[in-house]
């Protein structure tokens, strides 16, 4: 029964109380719209400080000084016998022809303490550019031509702004001396800034003006092609058999709080994991992708595994029944019709845990990938790096100029990263539309 | 109409004076969830080309026992079905029972309408296909046909057989469940409150239908839905916590039921 | 009666049926001895008034039709409830009908009261108390549900049936005796087959309680006391048999 004991008001005064309250409970709303809109506006603020900075210290590693010097072939260096050879060409002194090209430039150096400041104008890597231009075309053999060669890391730096020229010489990588042939050079026109290829095809260095990113990036592609092969299908399996196969009871539930445990586990310890197992015990070669693929692919599985879970638990059990009630088997229920409404989900879990895997350096120093490699490696057995781990071994050199490459390598990595979370997108997109 | 449903049509409809042949008899069958037993000792025959209704309150054991005919009880863990059921002479409760091959002979319509997320002829075509029912494109296109005809969907959906099952209404949905689960001519038809979700106008096209199609196989529907029960069925078992209370003629239990239970219940009494 | 339906307006609306025949057969049930006082008393004024009052039982039954169709139509009733609803139309149709034999005999009586009275009269006074004494009985059994007491009337009306066909004989031999005697005979034919009728729809109504409390129609053929429609009486041998 109704209680109609409740004393009797007048309308108008209860309206005017729920407005006063309503008024409130607007307020509050607002109020919390706010702090909401601010808190995402001091995430995005964040994060843009953090991409301005990290691409405004690296546009600069996209360009590289050159500078240009009258280059004579001189037979004698190149190929004292004159066999015209190939491996002959390789044993050359380009060293020596750059050299002589700088003194003929700058004659006025004549000591030998002037003679190697000189020398460091131009980068060491500039011999190999010639040595390679001459067993493309051995016909330059006693030419002269005008070219433009690699400067050197401090040089780059003195023309990119990046060393103070009002400071004493004593703190400068550069003398006075060498300052005013670069400024000589350039008053010329003989210096230049061009696009840096050298980054995005070379393996490291020791020389900045030399460091590419190439190695890095191979590296990380074997060692994520290794991490793919080995995870996603152990880890969708694993899931698929969880979720739909394996009976429900004791051991089960310890796997899964296993697996959620092990989701926790910090990287760094796959990577003992890795050097006592993978290394120690099985003998795998030190700092090679297919190591470091299988220390991910360790790392990565949980995730694969509790988002494909997620995935395959979001499938309605209508469609399981539906199709059992048809006379379909186990598998033909869930390969038929469980997991491809769950294949978004199991794909989007799995690139995001490549994603995190691709930004992992942890495990990997604990492998030896972090060993300075010039090699582009040419398979998932050869020594190599990764990406982040060159970013670490750059980030931790000396020379000014690895600062800017570092956040050039940051930029890659990035890059790499977001095509990645892209690609999850457009690959939940394409399926969820076929539902 | 093709030639099976013309075939089909012209075979003797039972009549009512004729000897109601028993389809599938349960004996002693009791379901325990675990250590609750969800049901107990429910003896019943089944008769051939009849519809029988399961009724009674939620929770008394109607669904779960419908769901001891196609083994869909396997799929729970912890569930436990005791007794037996005898379909055509063929024991089904067994261990050694094939449940797929089981549930090509008894086919089931759930609750909700839930067509699989494929195309129309793909939702029909599917029990066909997994079961080899269909050696070639045309004779598959065949069974979609007759299946979609026989439930009267065929009209509405011939233009859109490649659109999506799940483009269709809810009334459409329940009898292309419907269409599917006839496709691979099943005996028995099971069939979960296949209303419950509808309409009145769309419940009373699937209760025609049922109607239709009972001359063809036998059906067992379980319904919330005294009217409906009373509409569709020959015969009614009313099922309260766990037990069998009462079975009978649909017309018998809905006019005079012997049980206080069953008379609580379909009067809508406090019982 | 009727109560502990979780919806309770179903239950008022139940009640409210029943309520109506209870009245209706109590409206009934008067009448019935007031027409039977008019004729045993020759008195006019109470048999007008017997006519007057039929309208009252055909607005009931109007009543109980309109109830019952509201009831099936919103309700939809099942089993018990359902029956009740059944019954109750076919009960006030009966007593309708019982009302209409009850006016019948009321305006026969002013056609007899110019007449000698006659002594079968006291024939139709025992067999009307009979009559009566069923329908109350079969209201009773109405009201309670009580199969026995339905039943008991079912197997009384043999004797009502019996008591009539010796009636029949009795009025025939008078007109035979006497043919002025065949005016006010003939009208107590009439009056006797009414009462005759009224036995035979409290036996309807006895089997429609039957059919509410069990769920189960009697079987077709009820016992048959009547034989009045074969009854032949010679006009020498005016034998007056069998006038129990």
């Amino acid at each position: 029964m109704i209680d109609m004991t409740r004393p009797e008001r007048e309308p108008g005064a209860i309206s005017k109380t729920v407005a006063d309250r309503l008024k409130r409970r607007h307020a509050a709303e607002r109020r919390f719209r706010l702090y909401g809109i601010g808190a995402i506006a001091a995430a995005m603020a964040i994060l843009l400080t953090l991409f301005v900075t990290i691409v405004g210290s690296a546009y600069t590693a996209f360009v590289q000084t050159h500078v240009k010097l009258e280059v004579f072939f001189d037979p004698r260096k190149i190929d004292p016998e004159g066999t015209n050879s190939a491996e002959a060409i390789r044993g050359g002194d380009f060293g020596g022809i750059v050299k002589a090209s700088l003194r003929n430039r700058f004659p006025e150096a004549t000591g030998r303490r002037d003679k190697r400041h000189l020398y460091d104008i131009v980068s060491t890597g500039a011999a190999f550019d010639l040595r390679t231009m001459v067993l493309e075309n051995p016909d330059l053999i006693g030419a002269t031509r005008d070219l433009w060669l690699v400067a050197g890391d401090d040089v780059d730096m003195l023309v990119k702004g990046k060393m103070p020229r009002d400071v004493p010489e004593t703190d400068r990588r550069l003398n006075d001396r060498q300052i005013a042939w670069v400024d000589a050079l350039s008053a010329d026109g003989d210096v230049e800034m061009r696009f840096n290829t050298r980054f995005f095809t070379a393996g490291d260095s020791r020389e900045p003006e030399l460091a590419g990113i190439l190695g890095a990036a191979v590296g990380s592609f074997y060692t994520m092609l290794v991490t793919l092969v080995l995870a996603f299908p152990l880890g969708v399996a694993t899931a698929v058999y969880l979720e739909e196969f394996a009976p429900k009871n004791r051991w089960t539930a310890v796997i899964e709080i296993n697996i959620n445990n092990l989701a926790a586990v910090p990287s760094i310890v796959f990577g003992l994991l890795g050097l006592a197992v993978f290394l120690n015990v099985a003998g795998l070669p030190r700092s090679a992708p297919v190591v470091g693929g299988m220390v991910l692919a360790l790392m990565t599985l949980p995730t694969i595994i509790i988002a494909s879970r997620a995935a395959l638990k979001a499938v309605p059990p209508s469609i399981r029944e539906a199709a059992l009630g048809m006379g379909a088997s186990r598998i033909q229920t869930t390969f038929h019709h469980v997991a491809p409404l769950a294949m978004p989900g199991i794909l989007s879990g799995t690139i995001i845990g490549m994603a995190q895997a691709l930004g992992e350096t942890a495990p990997l120093l604990m492998i030896g990938m972090v060993a300075f490699i010039v090699d582009i490696p040419g398979g998932p057995f050869d020594a190599a790096t990764v990406l982040p781990v060159q970013v670490f071994l750059w980030a931790d050199s000396p020379e000014r100029a690895f600062t800017e490459r570092t956040s050039a390598a940051i930029v890659v990595l990035l890059f790499f990263l977001v095509i990645m979370n892209a690609g999850a997108v457009l690959l939940r997109k394409k399926f969820e539309r076929r539902w | 109409m093709t030639g099976q449903t013309a075939a089909a049509a012209t075979e003797v409809v039972a009549s009512p004076e004729e000897i109601r042949e028993v389809k599938a008899t349960a004996r002693e069958v009791g379901v325990f969830y675990g250590e609750t037993n969800a049901l107990r000792n429910v003896n019943l025959d089944i008769r051939k080309n009849e519809v029988t209704a399961l009724i009674g309150p939620s929770g008394c054991g109607k669904s779960t026992f419908l769901r001891c005919f196609n083994r869909m009880n396997d799929t729970i863990d912890g569930c436990r079905v005791v007794g037996g059921i005898m379909l055509d002479g063929d024991e089904i409760l067994a261990p050694n029972v094939d449940v797929v091959h089981l549930r090509a002979r008894v086919g089931m319509v759930f609750q909700k309408p839930n067509p699989f997320p494929k195309s129309i002829f793909d939702n029909v075509a599917y029990g066909p296909r997994i079961h080899g029912l269909a050696s070639s494109r045309a004779e598959l296109e065949e069974i979609v046909d007759s299946s979609l005809k026989r439930t009267g969907l065929w009209d509405e959906v011939k233009d859109r057989l490649h659109a999506p099952g799940t483009s269709l209404s809810g009334g459409q949905q329940q009898r292309l469940c419907i269409a599917r689960a006839i496709a691979v001519q099943p005996e028995v038809i099971l069939m979960d409150e296949p209303c419950s979700a509808l309409d009145p106008i769309a419940t009373a096209r699937i209760e025609e239908l049922i109607d239709e199609i009972r001359q063809h196989y036998t059906i067992v529907i379980v319904t919330h839905s005294m009217q409906q029960a009373a509409r569709v069925s020959q015969q009614t078992a009313f099922f309260h916590l766990g037990d069998l209370v009462e079975k009978g003629d649909t017309e018998h239990i809905f006019t005079a039921p012997r049980d206080e239970r069953t008379q609580s219940y379909i009067t809508g009494r406090i019982g | 009666m009727t109560t502990d339906h979780i919806v309770k307006s179903f239950d008022e609306e139940l009640n409210m049926l029943n309520d109506t025949i209870a009245r209706m057969g109590g409206l009934v049930e008067a009448q019935l001895a007031d027409s039977i006082q008019a004729l045993t008393r020759r008195d006019a004024e109470l048999a007008a008034r017997v006519v007057s009052q039929d309208k009252r039982i055909d607005d009931l039954e109007h009543d109980i039709d309109s109830l019952s169709v509201r009831l099936l139509a919103l309700r939809q009733p099942m089993a018990e409830d359902l029956r009740l609803v059944i019954v109750a139309l076919k009960v006030s149709a009966d007593l309708e009908r019982i009302g209409d034999y009850a006016k019948n005999v009321a305006k026969r009586t002013g056609a007899l009261a110019g007449s000698v009275p006659l002594d079968p009269v006291h024939t139709i006074r025992r067999m009307s108390a009979l009559v009566m004494g069923m329908i109350k009985t079969v209201l009773d059994s109405y009201m309670e549900q009580d199969l026995d007491k339905a039943r008991d009337v079912i197997v009384r009306d043999e004797e009502v049936d019996a008591l009539h066909t010796s009636l029949f004989r009795e009025l025939l031999t008078y007109m035979m005796e006497d043919a002025r005697n065949i005016t006010p005979c003939t009208h107590l034919l009439f009056i006797a087959k009414n009462i005759e009728r009224v036995g035979d729809h409290a036996t309807n109504i006895a089997e429609n309680v039957e059919f509410l409390v069990s769920g189960t129609l009697p079987p077709g053929d009820r016992p048959k006391g009547d034989e009045s429609s074969i009854v032949i009486v010679e006009p020498r041998t005016a034998d007056t048999e069998g006038s129990e």
